[in-house]
């Protein structure tokens, strides 16, 4: 078992008083920022990414990623004892935790909640471990029509597996590929669309784009509604903590469907959202006595926490092993790896040992610590939540710009930042998706770099994309992804006017 | 977190002029993204695509895009409220102190431009005692010098008091 051996050499790199304090220090930041609706994982990570430019790349991903784990559980206490999904991701954990913070079993739902989570990102954890590396040690014979092949594939299954309107993905997806290319190319040396200014030389820093976009258009968008918000009371104690952890094994079967779920479509670039929500309706559809949900059930907890956990855990495999993100925060994760100085991709795996398992290693421990610290934490930072939004809202915009301004020391990126929080904001609320945008941002100069060189190595014959089965393949699967969701629409639409009825498919809706 | 019931206040614009105008903004957008790219050589070189072929092909794509999102807009009957007039106030009242905010770091540095936008935040709209509010934000500022300034070498825009202080 080379996996298990190269996992225990992640422990030696991870097991170090600095790297355990990091790890400390990230899962509480990361509860903090979850908890808080206006800060989530990409903007957390992204804000403090620029502290790490001068640390050692291990330590560095070790503090960034327990944010990330302690952002996936803090999304869960302001689900349940608010009713407001701190992330995006815990709108499903909503429908059946916050009836039960009524009830009064706000301990038990959030017990569920944070075992749950655990359960989840272990299994994803698992199977990285053993999955990643093969996935490296196959990439790495691609080249660049491989990878563009890929690429394609990542912006296809967006599109198609997007949940709002397609001309909406179409357009954030092509938004983020155009920031990307403005300043100087580099293949050519030409400047585009710089439009004569020496500040759009530098072109547009995707950290900036995460900041305002996710940052300050979630504070616009939070303060809409009020200024303070009202919770349930967190009693949490480790009878109830006991009591809930005697019930899981009953539900074994939601936790490992939830896995499944989540472990696949993190993989798949869609993520979390999609696998909370899935997670969720599968529960309801499958459960024998199908009463209560929505009211409080306990599985309505469970099957949504673990797909999302299990999500956004298994989004950071493709990260590893291909230089591609499964997810927002993972796209922003990658942005530092090339800030580090790292080369993402599949070569990662030879050539960055200690990094690649010391991370992975620190998925394991950090999920368990993370369990630990968020349960003996829930009333402090349900008491975080009791501060008025008005002192909290411009420590955030603060941070966000003291985050915006250090990526590249350019106060024209603060005034970026400002300009992407009202696009944020506009967006959101026309169910514009934002993540394609922040994808297209991180992999759109790459994308086009793969093109390229494909281009070049072909002499600019397009049949390269065909030229061997596995790119063929991928490219294949690519524009199937994107023409599939169409036609079936198209023939569901031709079934409902035969049967005489036009009110039958329902116009896609999209949940926040 | 549009899943909060909106209250029911009067519209301040419908989300379907909303949508039209973003959708009527990014076909322009495209089309002069498009141009210049198109001025820059957007063709096929002997050894594959020219500068402005991506950027071009993709404004293409957004303007497509754009179009189908008019006509959508325009299909759509516009009852949905984009914004109500009680949110917008709201959301003006955050909006506007930012922008001051992002104005005053070139004069002021971003440590008391931070302590201003603070302090002035909790007393003016969260009702806080002046002292109360003042202290919290100083020791907000404080951490902040700490952790950046100090801990990690990050060097944030500094102003008139700093010099003053000789920092």
């Amino acid at each position: 078992m080379d996996q298990l051996s190269s996992l225990l050499h992640g422990f030696e790199v991870l097991l170090t008083w600095h790297n355990m304090l990091l790890m400390l220090v990230g899962i509480l930041l990361g509860i903090f920022v979850g908890v808080l609706p206006g800060l989530g994982g990409p903007n957390g990570v992204a804000i403090l990414l620029p502290l790490t430019f001068g640390m050692e790349p291990t330590s560095a991903i070790v503090l960034l990623s327990c944010i990330y784990w302690g952002a996936l559980f803090g999304g869960a206490i302001t689900a349940i004892l608010f009713n407001i999904p701190g992330e995006a991701w815990s709108v499903a954990t909503t429908f059946d935790g916050y009836p039960m913070a009524q009830k009064g079993q706000a301990g038990e739902a959030l017990t569920a909640a944070f075992t749950a989570s655990f359960f989840g990102s272990i299994v994803a954890v698992v199977v990285i471990t053993f999955l990643a590396p093969l996935v490296a040690g196959f990439a790495i014979r691609f080249g660049p029509p491989e990878f563009f092949a890929v690429y394609l594939l990542t912006f296809c299954s967006f599109i198609g597996l997007g949940r709002e309107d397609k001309h909406k993905i179409v357009i954030a997806l092509t938004i983020g590929f155009l920031l990307t290319q403005v300043g100087m190319d580099t293949v050519s040396g030409q400047l585009r669309m710089t439009f004569g200014s020496t500040e759009m030389l530098r072109g547009f820093d995707f950290l900036v784009a995460v900041i305002g976009l996710f940052g300050v258009g979630e504070i616009l968008l939070t303060m809409e509604e009020s200024f303070s918000f009202r919770g349930q009371q967190a009693k949490i104690n480790p009878r109830v903590v006991f009591e809930t952890w005697k019930k899981m094994p009953k539900y074994y079967m939601t936790l490992f469907r939830s896995s499944a779920i989540g472990v696949w479509l993190g993989i798949t670039p869609g993520g979390a959202i999609a696998a909370s929500f899935m997670g969720y309706s599968i529960a309801k559809q499958v459960a024998r006595d199908k009463t209560g949900f929505g009211q409080g059930r306990i599985d309505g907890v469970l099957a949504p926490e673990t797909a999302a956990h299990a999500a956004g855990t298994s989004a950071l495999l493709p990260m590893l092993a291909l230089g591609i993100p499964g997810s927002g925060t993972a796209a922003v994760l990658l942005g530092g790896l090339m800030v580090w100085g790292l080369q993402p991709g599949p070569l990662l795996f030879v050539e960055q040992k200690d990094f690649v398992w010391g991370l992975i290693a620190s998925m394991y421990l950090g999920n368990i610590v993370g369990l630990i610290i968020v349960l003996a934490t829930v009333p402090l930072f349900a008491a975080v939540l009791r501060v008025p939004f008005a002192t909290i809202a411009p420590m955030i915009l603060v941070s966000c710009a003291v985050g915006a301004y250090a990526v590249q020391n350019a106060t024209f990126d603060i005034w970026l930042m400002l300009l992407f929080g009202i696009l944020g904001y506009v967006f959101k609320k026309l169910n514009y998706p934002l993540a394609p945008l922040v994808l297209a941002l991180v992999l759109g100069d790459k994308a086009e770099d793969a093109f390229r060189q494909a281009m070049i190595g072909a002499r600019g014959s397009m049949w390269v994309f065909y030229s061997n089965p596995l790119v063929g393949t991928i490219t294949t699967l690519g524009i199937l992804l994107l023409v599939l969701p169409l036609l079936s629409d198209t023939f569901a639409k031709i079934k409902a006017r035969r049967a005489g009825t036009h009110d039958i498919v329902p116009p896609p809706v999209s949940e926040a | 977190m549009s899943l909060e019931s909106h209250s029911e206040e009067r519209s301040l614009v419908s989300y379907r002029s909303v949508d039209l105008a973003v959708s009527v903004v990014l076909l322009i957008c495209a089309f002069v993204l498009g141009w210049d790219n198109l001025k820059l050589g957007a063709g096929w070189a002997p050894d594959g695509p020219e500068s402005g072929y991506f950027p071009f092909y993709l404004s293409v794509i957004l303007g497509i895009a754009s179009i189908v999102g008019i006509v959508k807009a325009l299909r759509t009957d516009g009852a949905e409220s984009f914004v109500g007039r009680g949110q917008f106030k709201r959301v003006l009242q955050v909006a506007a102190p930012s922008i001051a905010y992002v104005a005053a770091i070139d004069f002021l540095g971003i440590y008391v431009a931070s302590f201003l936008l603070i302090s002035g935040f909790m007393i003016v709209l969260g009702k806080s005692k002046p002292i109360k509010s003042i202290i919290t934000a100083a020791i907000f500022v404080a951490i902040m010098f700490y952790v950046f300034e100090v801990q990690f070498t990050v060097l944030l825009p500094k102003g008139p008091l700093e010099n003053a202080i000789m920092y």
